[in-house]
């Protein structure tokens, strides 16, 4: 990890013996194993939490998230359900309408589609159709993007859908220590809660905090600090605009990387603080551009007090207007890669002062 | 009516014939105030299906649940709701069970354990699955009894459900409400087989079918259903066969049926059965059962009144229950 890390002040400051102390409770692992720990952990403190999905269990997931959780917390709160989305997702929606805490996992996030109904219809609005009388903690992980091959049916990146809806919450952690301390925050959290998982990231490492560790959903934050232009990324697409930042900075730029980490809520002064700090924006994401979440960033910069420090265009880099290709030169041209960035920061930052 | 004498107390009849006049009475004034424009949006009633949703209830306990349906007023009386906050709902006002928000096909009152009417058809039973799971893994006493209609068990949430809650031994009663038509599709024109209940094989669960219109008997399948669920048998799907007189919503206009057909039907009415059985049982005079028809008039009167003199919800509460 560069730039500012999300770890806790603690780790850097205080004395010598303190920041020892902290930097044990440190751990270095992957993305796939710190929501493993989020999930152990917060079962362990709160018997409400159990898991639901298919082949969670012995199997441990598709993406061997879940492994050996089913060792510790048994069948009953480590579920393997049927082929059966739609009954997945309503399942999970009514056990936290009576008091639990469910984590539902989606194989796929493009199999969300089948339980869109419970999803958007029944959980999102349950809470406002009874009058702000009822609660529906629940979180729905689910992979998603592009870049196993895993074509068309498997490969989307979808959450624009889910920002759509008032009553959900959507989160898209782009790191290890940012998945846990947001899953936390999602389990705890009284709403439904998107949590979207990027396939190629479950393999990164980084530090994680070990224990108690929260990240606030709503909140974005600068991965990497700098003030020749402002890369606002989701997903797998900040680990890239870091990458490219690195590049940028050998040239003498300096790239600050924005990840805003949750789309609804949106922390929106984080980035209209950053456009207006470097006055030229590129929005990535890996979702189709049209109808994209960057749309939306680009449209809240633009009508903020930072359009009139804009020098250049918000320029957005997106996915191609096609379903995700099989081919993997395919697969790759369709998304943005990090030399597709490197360019797209280089026409951005070309562009004449206004 | 069913042969055998009901396991029910002479209060506990008279009580589910209150329980149907208001039902009845209730739906009658929410047709009116559609018809003069009172209410707005759209309203199912269930007007000749008042037997299905007070004996099922009758059979379960206070703090059971219930999902309910688009069909949803007589469930949600049943389950003891106050009528003047269900009126106020109706009318959109802040007094209402939902403030408002909800309207007819989303009232709801989750702190007495009714977890809300659905505009989406079969849109209730995997959240009834759910609820019987969460009770099992509280270890809690209680059941969830499933509503859901004939038109409801051709959607893929009904065989995921029934298959969910069958594997794992759920304590939910799905409770076809088999009305014999969705909107204006007949049930012989919407499926093949023969009856709705023989679909509990395919989940291997107990399924039975019984006369909706015959309060006793709805009591009675009810309450097998909920010992069983009690007793960590798992889940039991019941079809209670039935009759609305009224069209499916406020713009139907009766054409996929005869005037013979809802003519027939009314001759085996629940609320005259029941109180056919309780004359001649003496366990009601006459007097006494138009006695409790006015009340029931009455109290749906006093209702509407409350509702009329109910603020409006202020518009400045718009983002209100969003977010907890
Ligand atoms: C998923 C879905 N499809 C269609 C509709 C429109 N619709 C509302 S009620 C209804 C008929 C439902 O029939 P049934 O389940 O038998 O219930 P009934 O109205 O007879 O009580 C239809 C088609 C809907 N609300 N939801
Ligand atoms: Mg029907």
């Amino acid at each position: 990890m560069s730039g500012p890390s999300s770890l806790p002040t603690t780790v850097a400051a205080g004395t010598p013996q303190q920041a020892e102390a902290a930097q044990s409770q440190v751990q270095e692992m992957t993305y796939a194993e710190a929501i493993r720990e989020a999930l152990r952990e917060e079962m362990r403190r709160d018997p409400r939490v159990f898991l639901m999905g298919e082949d969670i269990g012995i199997y441990g997931g598709a993406f061997g998230v879940t492994y050996g959780l089913i060792d510790e917390f048994g069948e009953e709160r480590v579920r393997d359900t049927p082929i059966s989305e739609a009954a997945l997702a309503g399942c999970a929606i009514g056990a936290a309408l009576t008091g639990m805490r469910p984590v539902a996992e989606f194989q796929f996030s493009d199999f969300m589609a089948i339980g869109m109904d419970q999803i958007v219809n029944q959980g999102a609005k349950l809470r406002f159709m009874f009058g702000g009388k009822a609660q529906v903690p629940v979180v729905f992980r689910a992979p998603l993007g592009s870049g196993t091959g895993a074509a068309a049916q498997h490969s989307q990146s979808l959450e624009a859908w889910f920002a759509h809806v008032p009553g959900l919450k959507v989160v898209l952690p782009s790191t290890p220590a940012d998945v846990k301390g947001l899953l936390l925050s999602a389990i705890r959290d009284p709403n439904p809660v998107i949590f979207l998982e990027h396939k190629l990231l479950y393999r990164y490492k980084g530090p994680v905090p070990r224990g108690e560790w929260t990240i606030p959903i709503g909140q974005a934050e600068v991965k990497r600090p700098g003030k020749d232009l402002t890369i606002i990324a989701l997903s797998i697409m900040v680990p890239r605009a870091l990458a490219v930042a690195a590049r940028l900075a050998e040239e003498g730029i300096e790239a600050e990387v924005v990840d805003p980490r949750t789309l609804r809520p949106l922390d929106e002064e984080t980035l209209i603080a950053s456009a207006r700090k470097t006055g030229r924006v590129l929005i990535v994401h890996e979702a189709v551009l049209t109808g994209g979440f960057g749309g939306e960033i680009a449209a809240r910069i633009a009508s903020s007090e930072a359009f009139y420090y804009l020098d250049a265009p918000i320029l957005r880099l997106g996915g191609a207007e096609t379903p995700i290709p099989y081919n993997r030169t395919l697969e790759r041209r369709a998304t943005p890669q990090e030399e597709d960035i490197y360019q797209a920061a280089r026409r951005l930052l070309q562009r004449r002062p206004l | 009516m069913s042969e055998a004498v009901p396991a029910l107390s002479p209060e506990q009849m008279r009580s589910l014939l209150q329980t149907m006049y208001r039902i009845r009475a209730f739906e009658e004034k929410v047709d009116e105030l559609f018809m003069r424009g009172e209410v707005h949006g759209t309203t199912h009633l269930s007007i000749g299906e008042e037997a299905t949703a007070a004996g099922a209830l009758q059979a379960l306990r206070p703090d059971d649940y219930i999902t309910s349906t688009h069909r949803g007023h007589g469930h949600c009386i049943s389950k003891g709701a106050d009528l003047k906050l269900m009126m106020a709902e109706l009318l959109g006002k802040e007094t209402g069970y939902c403030r408002g928000r909800g309207g007819s096909m989303h009232i709801a009152d989750v702190a007495s354990g009714n977890l809300g009417a659905n505009g989406v058809v079969g849109g209730g039973i995997p959240i009834a699955t759910g609820v019987g799971l969460s009770i099992k893994m509280q270890g809690l006493d209680r059941v969830c009894l499933c509503f859901f209609g004939d038109g409801a068990a051709n959607e893929g949430t009904f065989h995921e459900s029934l298959n969910l809650a069958s594997i794992w031994d759920l304590p939910v009663i799905f409770l076809c409400e088999n009305n014999q038509y969705g909107m204006s599709m007949a049930v012989r024109k919407a499926m093949r087989c023969e009856t709705i209940a023989q679909r509990a094989v395919a989940y291997g669960i107990p399924g039975e079918r019984v006369d909706g219109n015959d309060v006793f008997a709805v009591y009675e399948a009810v309450s097998r259903a909920a010992a069983r669920a009690r007793s960590g048998q798992g889940p039991t799907l019941i079809e209670a066969v039935t009759y609305r007189y009224k069209g499916h919503s406020k713009s139907d206009q009766n054409r996929y049926r005869t005037r013979d057909e809802i003519r027939a039907w009314q001759e085996r009415d629940p609320i005259k059965r029941l109180t056919a059985y309780l004359r001649e049982h003496s366990l009601m005079t006459q007097e006494e059962i138009e006695r409790e028809e006015a009340a029931a008039y009455q109290a749906i009167e006093e209702a509407y009144q409350f509702a009329l003199a109910s603020p409006e919800p202020d518009p400045d509460s718009l983002l209100e229950g969003v977010y907890a």
